[in-house]
């Protein structure tokens, strides 16, 4: 165990019952069975590669993202949870399935929690079913809820939502109402994301830019969000992310702390090796293919920049005393910030606040002007 | 050569009448050209000319024509600018001729240039050839328009040739008319050699070239020259004539020739355009009259965009001097913009020409500050100081009285819209003079307006208010009292130099609110609340609030796709280099540009 080499895998199944019209990640709308056990067997390919390639590998978080994972039927989890069982730990690794409550029961979230998945991520989104259908969602509220419960005793202890700010006809009164929902149910984890319309979405084509609350309410909700979680309990560890302590995703503090993970299935990402590269969103490439394609983005990644702007997305902050060629200029630079009540500086710890987090582009590029 | 058998005459027109394609049918009927080498618009040889359809430069060329009397006569076709920044030029150009051909648009009829021109062209005694162009086109009266060149210029036009210069109709008319009506050059060849530059250009392997109209004597090479106003002296190293694409080099020209100087003449500015060539071994007694330095009128500051590019954007200004002698340029700093050129021009189109030659020929980004007029300033200690920049502005406890540069302007246009022009005119300060009806439908309006006013917006302003149909031309009359003050605009707090300017003090409050709001509107939301002020003298006259950003996150994590994050955040960066950074207020680019449009 010492000796092995820890890192994440995220797995991602390119599958939709249909496509949510604010969502840019890659999927298709398929649900011809063939079609999964061809891709599930190309993940395994994969898989099997990088563990021939490096056996002394470890997973310490597992991550199956979509598209709509909980769409793979139960023994295709099964054949791929065998393949790396002896590359991971089912009770102290973090495996996290991605779940769409229109898409599952309480046998499959048995048989899923049976094989070793012991995170699940609900994209629950409202608990308004007006704001869900303009989502496009496929569930209402009840049957979210229903899901919850079930996974709760089905055996899932650690399970999280995605709640979403800016949907059209949301009001500060339907997000309250929301939040009071989703913190009555059994949940250890949330994620909260500002609505981003995204160019080549069919809400980007709509124009629905013009229809959802704007800048300033999304900004007032955001921020009477994160206080409203935090009096239920949540405590908020990234700009969209607040859990119970102890439970904050590990899987995505990789992402944060800059530690490698690997992605297989189209377009999934990965950060191996000290390079950061992109598998081909193109899903017939990557079930035709012995070896998945893979693009590199950055031949050099993990500069003082990337580490400072990802640190910076964290409530614990960028500590510039690890960093003494910056610090100086850095600290100089955040007394105006703080005076702005944008960020809190302590101890040579640069932290945002929420305000802060709100425009955190223009706060990090501001910090890091020219490194 | 037999003088009797050349004519020297040049084609004025108001703008789109029709000039350039009447020289380009007339290259193509004398043969100068090949046809198969003819391109639109032969002689206006710069991009921006095109495009606009203006000529800026002048430049001459020799045409051989056979005439129906069977003698072949020599034509020296000299291209004059038409807009009213470039007056002197014309003047010089027009002082090299005998004859001028008008051009007159035969559904537009007379403009305010037609006018300006033709009156220029009459006070330097030319004989003016009327000629109605663009009869094909449908809503042509080529009747009514001779009888208004008869009756608001005075002259005979009845038998003007009617042609259109696209079609190339009846264009050997107009040749036969030259031949007839401008008179041939008189001029001793043997008398001291006096020769008038009206144009010059730099060419990098020959030095300067000088374009000259040899009114007496002979000059040759290997002769010395000297030119009167510089007191420089050359030994022509060429003398000859142009065709339309190239130099001919004769080494001789003669008494009542147009031609080319090439002396290897290191510094354009020893070649002032109205100069007089003359001969350091026989002078003549005095110069040609009419020469004058040329002043510019209108002054703006001029900045790279990108600091950086400071060297370049000297450079450039360096190399367009050399072809063009009236721009000025000096170093200037500023504090919100730092290291620039105070630059001088002849006149608002001559600035934007020349930044856009700037930023199209030599690649660079610019930010300009508002233009200004030169005030004459009388302190309280007796002195009297000049001011083209706001910032040198005297503290007002120092000053005792300002005063502004007037103009008399001169518009034409169709009589319903005389109420619009009046109401711009009042809101501009004008005085109204007088108004002439050209006839029944079209007015010629006279009004004296400081040239302040007009520097900024005041032609697009005309326009709009009369749907395009206004023509304008003014010319300086000299300075008038003025109550003038200094306008400050504020960010965050703190003034910033390249905003500041002067108006008058009834403008003030209105000239501040606009550019208050306008800064507004184009400073992008920033971190902090942001006011923006306008302040005389430390009064607060205006003010409006850029809020505070609220929102500008990625707030989503594409699986792990750090990669487009950091991009992203790069490009933000980036961007933030392409602002000014003034005090704690990051203004783009177009901020500034968007205060020297005011009117809409």
């Amino acid at each position: 165990m010492k000796n092995r080499k820890k890192t994440g895998l995220y797995i991602h199944v390119p599958f939709c019952v249909r496509k949510c019209p604010y969502c840019d990640f890659y999927s298709v709308a398929s649900s011809k069975e063939k079609l999964y056990e061809q891709y599930a067997d190309a993940v395994i390919r994969n898989i099997k590669r990088y563990v021939r390639e490096n056996p002394e590998i470890f997973f310490e978080t597992v991550y199956f993202g979509g598209g709509t994972p909980s769409l793979l039927p139960v023994y295709l989890y099964e054949k791929i949870m065998s393949e790396i069982s002896l590359y991971t730990d089912f009770e102290r690794s973090e495996i996290t399935i991605e779940l769409n409550p229109g898409t599952s029961d309480e046998d499959k979230l048995r048989k899923l929690r049976s094989i070793g998945i012991n995170r699940l991520s609900v994209g629950i989104q409202s608990a308004k079913d007006n704001e869900l259908k303009y989502l496009g969602r496929i569930h209402d509220f009840t049957q979210a809820k229903n899901i919850i419960n079930d996974a709760y005793s089905a055996g899932f202890e650690n399970i999280s939502a995605d709640l979403m700010i800016g949907v059209r006809e949301q009001t500060m009164e339907s997000l309250m109402f929301s939040i009071d929902r989703l913190t009555e149910l059994p949940l250890k984890h949330i994620s909260a994301y500002m609505l981003k319309i995204e160019e080549g979405t069919e809400y980007f084509k709509n124009g629905m830019s013009e229809l959802v609350p704007d800048e300033d309410l999304v900004a007032d909700m955001y921020l009477a969000l994160v206080e409203k979680l935090k009096e239920k309990g949540y405590f908020q560890y990234e700009i969209s992310n607040f859990s119970r302590k102890g439970y904050e995703s590990r899987h995505n503090l990789r992402y944060w702390h800059c530690e490698s993970y690997i992605g297989i299935g189209p377009s999934a990402h990965s950060y191996f090796n000290n390079k950061r590269y992109e598998v081909l969103g193109n899903l017939s490439e990557f079930i035709l293919s012995d070896c998945q394609k893979e693009i590199i983005n950055d031949e050099n990644p993990d500069d003082f920049f990337e580490i400072a702007m990802l640190q910076l997305r964290l409530t614990e902050g960028l500590d510039t005393k690890l960093y003494p060629r910056y610090s100086e200029k850095i600290i100089k630079r955040a007394t105006k910030l703080e005076k702005a009540k944008l960020i809190s500086v302590s101890d040579g710890v640069i932290s945002m606040t929420p305000e802060g987090f709100l425009i955190s582009n223009s706060v990090i590029t501001e910090l890091l002007a020219d490194f | 050569m037999a003088n009797d058998k050349i004519r020297n005459f040049c084609i004025i027109a108001h703008i789109d009448h029709g000039k350039s394609t009447l020289a380009d049918r007339i290259l193509e009927k004398t043969q100068t050209v090949a046809i198969r080498d003819m391109e639109e618009q032969l002689l206006d040889n710069m991009d921006i000319e095109r495009e606009r359809g203006i000529t800026i430069k002048a430049r001459a060329v020799k045409l051989l024509y056979k005439a129906q009397d069977g003698i072949e006569y020599t034509f020296n076709l000299i291209d004059t600018p038409g807009h009213v920044d470039f007056n002197y030029e014309v003047s010089r150009s027009l002082a090299a001729c005998e004859g001028a051909i008008l051009v007159v648009d035969a559904s537009q009829g007379i403009e305010a240039q037609t006018l300006a021109n033709t009156y220029l062209a009459i006070e330097h005694d030319l004989e003016v050839v009327p000629v109605v162009n663009k009869i094909d086109l449908p809503s042509a009266d080529p009747e009514r328009v001779c009888n208004e060149v008869e009756n608001i210029i005075g002259i005979p036009a009845m038998d003007a040739p009617r042609i259109s210069a696209k079609m190339g109709i009846n264009i050997e008319e107009v040749l036969e008319k030259i031949v007839k009506e401008v008179p041939p050059p008189v001029g001793d060849e043997t008398a001291p050699l006096k020769a008038l530059i009206f144009d010059s250009y730099y060419d990098s392997y020959k030095g300067v070239i000088i374009y000259v109209r040899v009114k007496e004597g002979t000059v040759k090479t290997g002769d010395r020259i000297r030119l009167m106003a510089t007191g420089a002296e050359f030994t022509v190293v060429e003398a000859g004539c142009m065709d339309a694409t190239n130099h001919i080099n004769k080494n001789i020209l003669e008494a009542g020739e147009v031609g080319y100087i090439a002396a290897s003449i290191k510094n354009i500015a020893d070649t002032q355009v109205g100069d007089t060539v003359t001969s350091c071994e026989n002078p003549c007694d005095e110069p040609l009259p009419g020469y004058r330095k040329v002043n510019p009128m209108v002054f703006s500051g001029i900045y790279p965009a990108d600091g950086s590019k400071y060297v370049d954007l000297r450079e450039a200004l360096e190399k367009l001097r050399l072809n063009d002698a009236s721009l000025s340029f000096e170093p200037e700093t500023s504090i919100a913009l730092g290291f620039g050129f105070r630059c001088g021009f002849l006149g608002l189109l001559h600035m934007e020409i020349i930044q856009e030659r700037l930023e199209r020929e030599y690649n660079l980004d610019l930010i300009t500050t508002a233009p200004s007029v030169i005030f004459k300033i009388n302190l309280t200690s007796g002195e009297t100081v000049y001011i083209d920049n706001p910032t040198n502005y005297p503290d007002v406890s120092l000053i005792q009285s300002a005063e502004e540069p007037m103009v008399k302007a001169e518009i034409l246009a169709p009589s319903e819209f005389v109420g619009n022009i009046m109401e711009l005119c009042q809101n501009r300060r004008g005085v109204f003079k007088t108004m002439d009806y050209l006839d029944d439908t079209r007015v010629n309006i006279h009004y004296e307006l400081p040239l302040n006013e007009i520097v900024y917006d005041f032609f697009d302003a005309l326009k709009s208010r009369t749907r395009g149909y206004a023509s304008f031309d003014y010319e300086l009359i000299g300075y008038a009292p003025s109550k003038l003050v200094k306008l400050d605009i504020l960010l965050n707090g703190d003034a910033v130099d390249a905003l500041s300017f002067i108006v008058h003090s009834e403008n003030a409050y209105a000239r501040a609110r606009k550019m208050v709001e306008k800064l507004k509107e184009n400073i992008p939301r920033q971190m902090f609340e942001i006011p923006v002020q306008a302040a005389i003298g430390g009064k607060i006259i205006a003010r409006e609030t850029i809020k505070a950003m609220r929102k500008d996150v990625l707030a989503k994590c594409y699986g792990g796709d750090i990669t487009r994050k950091k991009k992203l955040l790069e490009k933000q960066k980036e961007g933030k280099k392409r602002m000014r950074q003034l005090g704690t207020v990051e203004v783009p680019q177009e901020a500034f540009m968007s205060v020297l449009k005011l009117d809409e």
